[in-house]
């Protein structure tokens, strides 16, 4: 039986190469090369500016040495997380809210499909139209503003561009609209995944709807909501459409807005400085890696967890045909 | 999981094992060449599909709109342009008398994308046997082009000095060459005028005659004192930050860059004060450019004294904000709409130029003749220069025409009956342009973008100008800070 | 008796909370709906409002420059909308067929099969996810130029054929959904591996194609950054390219009625195949991430 088992999986083993060779042809080619040369530049100087080219040398680490010590990729990356951690509390908060609410059967919230259709909505649209939209409403002359002036009675219109923290909210905000829809229909489906007889047991024991949430959601959806985490820090690490448009690519004020890869697309804008620009993104890949790193292990886990139960399950089943 | 862990670890030396692998591999350098005005030799000639298109490199379709409708050997029928509507119909390509067909590699500026396109384009251009043959550009990059190999010196193409002897003076050290050679033409020429409101001027100078206004805002002391009147009687002087900035920058007295190091030129300086005084006593309504405030700012409900605006911003973009109700809403554009022929201009407190475009003609064009005709039709022709004003409005690059316009009864209603056309004629001929670097279009946007935050409180002056090198060194990253 | 009186008092102030707390989700629900159509609904103004209007500021007023707008955006040959939405269609249909058919075979090459590199070639996926576009664009750009493939609609489809998110997803849905039993019932009826992978594994795997075909589907309509590295012929350019073009349109043409009509146009593909697919995707969102 066990000898057989084991020619089984070398005869088919080809097959499983076959199935995923194109996938890595594709992305060696169109991904994973082009990424070598990125690499490759981070360790010359290398720059053309308009027509002109200069020649290239190799530095060794010394772009990386720059890049630290100027230091100016910390300050990138901290308003990088800033901006996202603003959009992502209250993401994460609507979303277990309405998650709750949508799966409470006490609540019958009605017109459900239709709430979840348009909460959902935001997030076809391009980042970049929904920037250029806030952008118009948020104006000195916007509707915002009139509403600012009739509250306070203020000549002048409160300039929400021109100041760091309403920059970075409003950027914070368009990342919420665009993305907590998502979010809620994860935690959603977690919770109506949870096992129905701890629900019946709390309420047997008397709990209230908030000590259900706490005590019984919470701890079974854990898994589900570091992956939101998890993959949302992974989205925040890349934001760059919506800061780039509100700005106007400049980071605003004081280069308060200025996100880690917009920091990485001055560099290639117009002068084309691919030294500096390959030692970001290397940095950039290394942090994304590690946050990768994070899903796979929170994920083999998970997996772990669940082939002992199957196995389980199937010594289960084997005993009882056996019966 | 240890396992994984070390899996992951692999993958990333074979990562990195790879990039040192064709690190060695490539060992071949590319050439740096500084600028180089020597046309570029061509190692391959056009083919013959390339000698029979003229391939146009543009970014917006100003131009197209032009050629269409005033390049006479432009075959309107069989490229379906209707010539009464003046708008092209058909979805075909464009073609010429002769036969030839002209393709437009339209490419928008966004993030610098034009041209990046036209750079890789004109690099490759040697080897290539698709020319392009024509492209445009604009003043605050034209030396980056004008002094390279990759533009011909237009006496070359066959226009002669005689050709353009009627063109400003201005118009023509934008686009020589450091050998001396002219190398691009422009049919335009944009003098900056500042545009004011009359009943405004009325109520609070006492006169809206463009003489008077004139001598209350001579200079920048006497500009700064009606700023203040302004205030007083409930007024902003300008909209915002950037309004004046070109009158500053036109005349500076050092060029922006001089052996690779930025210079900060004291006019730019005193610019930065002006606005910071202007921001703090409530001289300006804290706009920039084309944000639509600063528009609404030109419009009925603005309460804005005045403009800063050359040739066609006033007779495209100021018209189209005073009126009430837009043309496309069914507005008419007459005394009554808005503020329409409430404004009238003058010549400010310094000369400038703000915009414009000019035509090159590239190394390596399998059309040169074809350009040449392009360039002498569209930009030396008395007749097309005098019928494109009096159909857009538009102001030529050609002082006799000009000049005739300008000493003719023209009146423009908008301006309230003032021929302005006298007034750039006047202005075109002071205008400066002698301290250009190809680094301009650049320095200039992230010097007003860095001190934006200086103005609105974010950044103290030495703040901004720290962070003005840094996005300035970020752009051009062979410039350096002056030590 | 006093027992039930409490009881009863007791159900009292529980059907009072209740109400409360009822209330309290339908009004956050409500203003979360209207944020959500916030987008739409400014969009859908602006798109007739004519220039001049836009930019006297925004109001919650329609304006009547719709049909103009329409017109300026319909009848520009330079910018040729129905060029630019068959392109994105071509672009963004192929992507999601590629992406998700391939994302399939690769997942079920690693799910069923065993072989020496599969944890290998599992983690090097997870490894790339999180690769930002940015990281290999001007690379890949130099390498389709040197190739001669710019001006081309293949290197903005061909690419899509390695999707490491959409593999991601179908991998985990196979782990919930795809018993191994299936496959090995296949086989002992002779079946060979492809026929068993397109004939009886891809229905099951149906609804997970469906949500991330329709994800891709949306993520390439709205791509710029890599389509405006590629392709500068007027014939080939995508609708956020065009979208672009008029947003950059020099001070003759600039035309944020027409900006605005031309998003408007662009999404409208989008938000029905979204309103017609809605179920499938809301039910399928959660599929790859949740194991039932």
């Amino acid at each position: 039986m066990a000898s057989s088992n084991k020619h089984k999986s070398i005869s088919y083993a080809k097959w499983g190469y076959i199935f995923i060779l194109p996938f890595f042809i594709a992305y060696g080619l169109f991904q994973l090369w082009p990424m070598f040369q990125t690499i490759r530049d981070s360790f010359y100087s290398k720059m053309t500016v308009g027509l002109i080219e200069y020649p290239e040398e190799f530095v060794g680490f010394d772009n990386y040495v720059d890049l630290f010590k100027e230091g100016e990729i910390f300050t990138y990356f901290g308003n990088t997380f800033i901006i996202w951690i603003i959009g992502f509390i209250p993401q994460i908060f609507i979303s277990l809210l309405l998650a709750a609410w949508f799966t409470d059967l006490r609540l019958k919230i009605k017109a459900q499909g239709f709430f979840k259709v348009v909460i959902y909505l935001p997030n076809i649209l391009m980042a970049a139209a929904v920037s250029m939209l806030f952008f118009a409403i948020f104006s000195d002359i916007g509707p915002i503003n009139d509403v600012y002036k009739s509250i306070t009675g203020s000549e002048s219109p409160y300039q929400f561009f021109a100041h760091i923290t309403s920059t970075r909210v409003i950027i914070a905000i368009i990342n919420f609209i665009m993305w907590y829809g998502n979010t809620t229909i994860l935690l959603m489906a977690a919770i109506m995944g949870v096992d129905p007889s701890l629900y019946e047991a709390s309420e047997i024991d008397g709990a209230t709807p908030s000590q259900t949430f706490w005590q019984i959601t919470i701890p079974s959806i854990r898994p589900i909501l570091i992956y939101v985490l998890v993959t949302s820090l992974i989205g925040g690490v890349q934001m760059y459409d919506i800061p780039q448009i509100i700005t106007n690519g400049e980071g605003s004020p004081t280069r308060s807005s200025m996100t880690v890869v917009m920091y990485l697309n001055r560099q290639i804008s117009v002068g084309k400085n691919y030294g500096k620009a390959g030692t970001i993104s290397v940095v950039l890949f290394i942090v994304a890696a590690v946050l990768s790193l994070a899903v796979a292990a929170f994920n083999s886990k998970d997996q772990l967890a669940e082939r002992k139960a199957a196995k389980l399950k199937k010594k289960k089943m084997k005993g009882a045909l056996k019966i | 999981m240890t396992k994984l862990k070390r899996v992951l670890a692999g993958t990333m030396c074979l990562t990195m094992a790879g990039s040192m692998l064709t690190a060695c591999g490539d060992s071949s350098s590319s050439s740096g060449s500084a600028a180089d005005v020597a046309p570029v030799e061509q190692k391959k000639e056009g083919s013959e599909d390339s000698k029979n298109t003229i391939k146009i490199y543009v970014w917006n379709q100003e131009f197209q709109g032009l050629f269409r409708r005033y390049y006479p050997e432009y075959d309107a029928e069989k490229s379906g342009y209707d010539t009464t509507k003046n708008e092209k119909t058909g979805t075909g390509d464009d073609f010429l008398k002769d036969g030839k067909k002209v393709v437009w590699v339209v490419n928008e500026n966004q993030g610098n994308n034009y041209q990046d396109k036209l750079d890789d384009a004109l690099k490759k251009q040697a080897d290539s046997d698709d020319k392009v043959d024509m492209f445009l550009i604009e003043a605050d990059y034209a030396l980056k082009y004008v002094n390279s190999g990759y533009t011909q010196p237009l006496k070359d193409i066959g226009i002669t000095d005689d050709d353009t002897k009627e063109m400003y003076q201005y118009t023509k050290d934008v686009a020589t060459a450091t050998d001396g050679t002219l190398r691009a033409v422009s049919w335009q020429a944009t003098p900056g005028l500042f545009a004011y409101r009359r009943d405004i001027a009325k109520e609070v100078l006492g006169t809206d005659d463009p003489a008077k206004v004139q001598e209350a805002l001579a200079d920048w002391d006497k500009f700064n004192d009606v700023a203040k009147k302004m205030k007083d009687k409930g007024y902003f002087m300008l909209s915002g930050y950037d309004d004046s900035y070109r009158t500053f920058s036109n005349n500076m007295s050092k060029p922006w860059v001089e052996n690779d190091t930025i210079q900060v030129d004291d006019m730019l300086m005193k610019w930065v004060d002006q606005t910071k005084d202007f921001t703090d006593n409530g001289y300006n309504n804290k706009t920039s450019l084309w944000d639509d405030t600063w528009s609404a700012d030109q419009g009925p409900s603005g309460k804005v004294f005045g403009f800063f605006y050359s040739t066609w911003g006033i007779n495209f973009t100021l018209k189209g904000n005073s009126l009430e109700k837009s043309v496309d809403d069914g507005g008419k554009e007459e005394v009554g709409n808005g503020i329409y022929g409430q404004y009238a201009v003058c010549e400010g407190p310094a000369a400038y130029f703000w915009g414009g475009t000019w035509l090159c003609c590239a190394t390596g064009s399998d059309n040169t003749d074809t350009v040449a005709d392009i360039m002498k039709k569209m930009t030396c022709d008395g007749d097309i220069a005098t019928n494109i004003t009096k159909d857009t409005q538009d102001y030529t690059n050609n002082k006799s025409a000009m000049d005739a316009i300008a000493s003719s009864d023209y009146a423009s209603d908008f301006l309230g009956g003032q021929n302005h056309i006298a007034l750039f004629a006047a202005a075109a001929p002071n205008i400066k342009m002698d301290k250009t670097t190809s680094y301009d279009q650049g320095l200039n946007e992230k010097f007003q973008a860095a001190f934006k935050d200086y103005f609105n409180g974010n950044a103290t002056k030495d703040e901004a100008l720290e962070n003005f090198y840094k996005a300035a060194i970020e752009l051009y990253p062979n410039l350096k800070k002056p030590s | 008796m006093s027992a039930s009186t409490t009881d009863h008092v007791g159900e009292h102030t529980n059907k009072t909370k209740l109400l409360v707390r009822r209330i309290v989700a339908y009004v956050v629900l409500v203003l979360l709906t209207i944020i959500s159509l916030l987008p739409f609904i400014i969009m859908i103004i602006n798109a007739t409002r004519s220039h001049p209007d836009i930019q006297k500021g925004f109001k919650f007023v329609l304006g009547s420059s719709f049909g103009s707008n329409f017109k300026h955006v319909f009848n520009n040959t330079d910018i040729p909308l129905l060029y630019g939405l068959r392109n994105s269609l071509i672009v963004a249909g192929c992507c999601a067929l590629l992406s998700t058919y391939f994302s399939a075979l690769t997942a079920y090459g690693i799910h069923v099969y065993d072989f020496k590199l599969k944890k290998f070639a599992f983690a090097f996926i997870l490894v790339i996810m999180m690769v930002p576009a940015q990281v290999s664009a001007l690379g890949f750009y130099r390498f389709m130029d040197s190739v001669g493939l710019t001006n081309n609609l293949i290197p903005l489809i061909v690419p899509s054929i390695a999707a490491p998110a959409t593999f991601f997803f179908m991998k985990q849905y196979m782990d919930s959904s795809l018993p191994l039993e299936i496959v090995e019932a296949a086989r002992i009826d002779g079946c060979g591996e492809f026929r068993t992978f397109n004939s009886i594994v891809m229905p099951i795997l149906k609804p997970a194609m469906a949500v991330q075909g329709i994800f891709t589907f949306v993520a390439n309509w709205n791509n710029y950054f890599i389509p405006s590295l590629i392709i500068d012929q007027k014939e080939l350019k995508t609708l956020p390219i065009m979208v672009a073009q008029l947003r950059s349109a020099d001070f003759l043409k600039f035309d944020l009625g027409q900006v605005y009509m031309m998003i408007f146009v662009a999404i409208i593909p989008v938000v029905v195949v979204y309103l017609a697919l809605s179920k499938f995707i809301i039910r399928g969102v959660a599929l790859g991430s949740v194991k039932g």
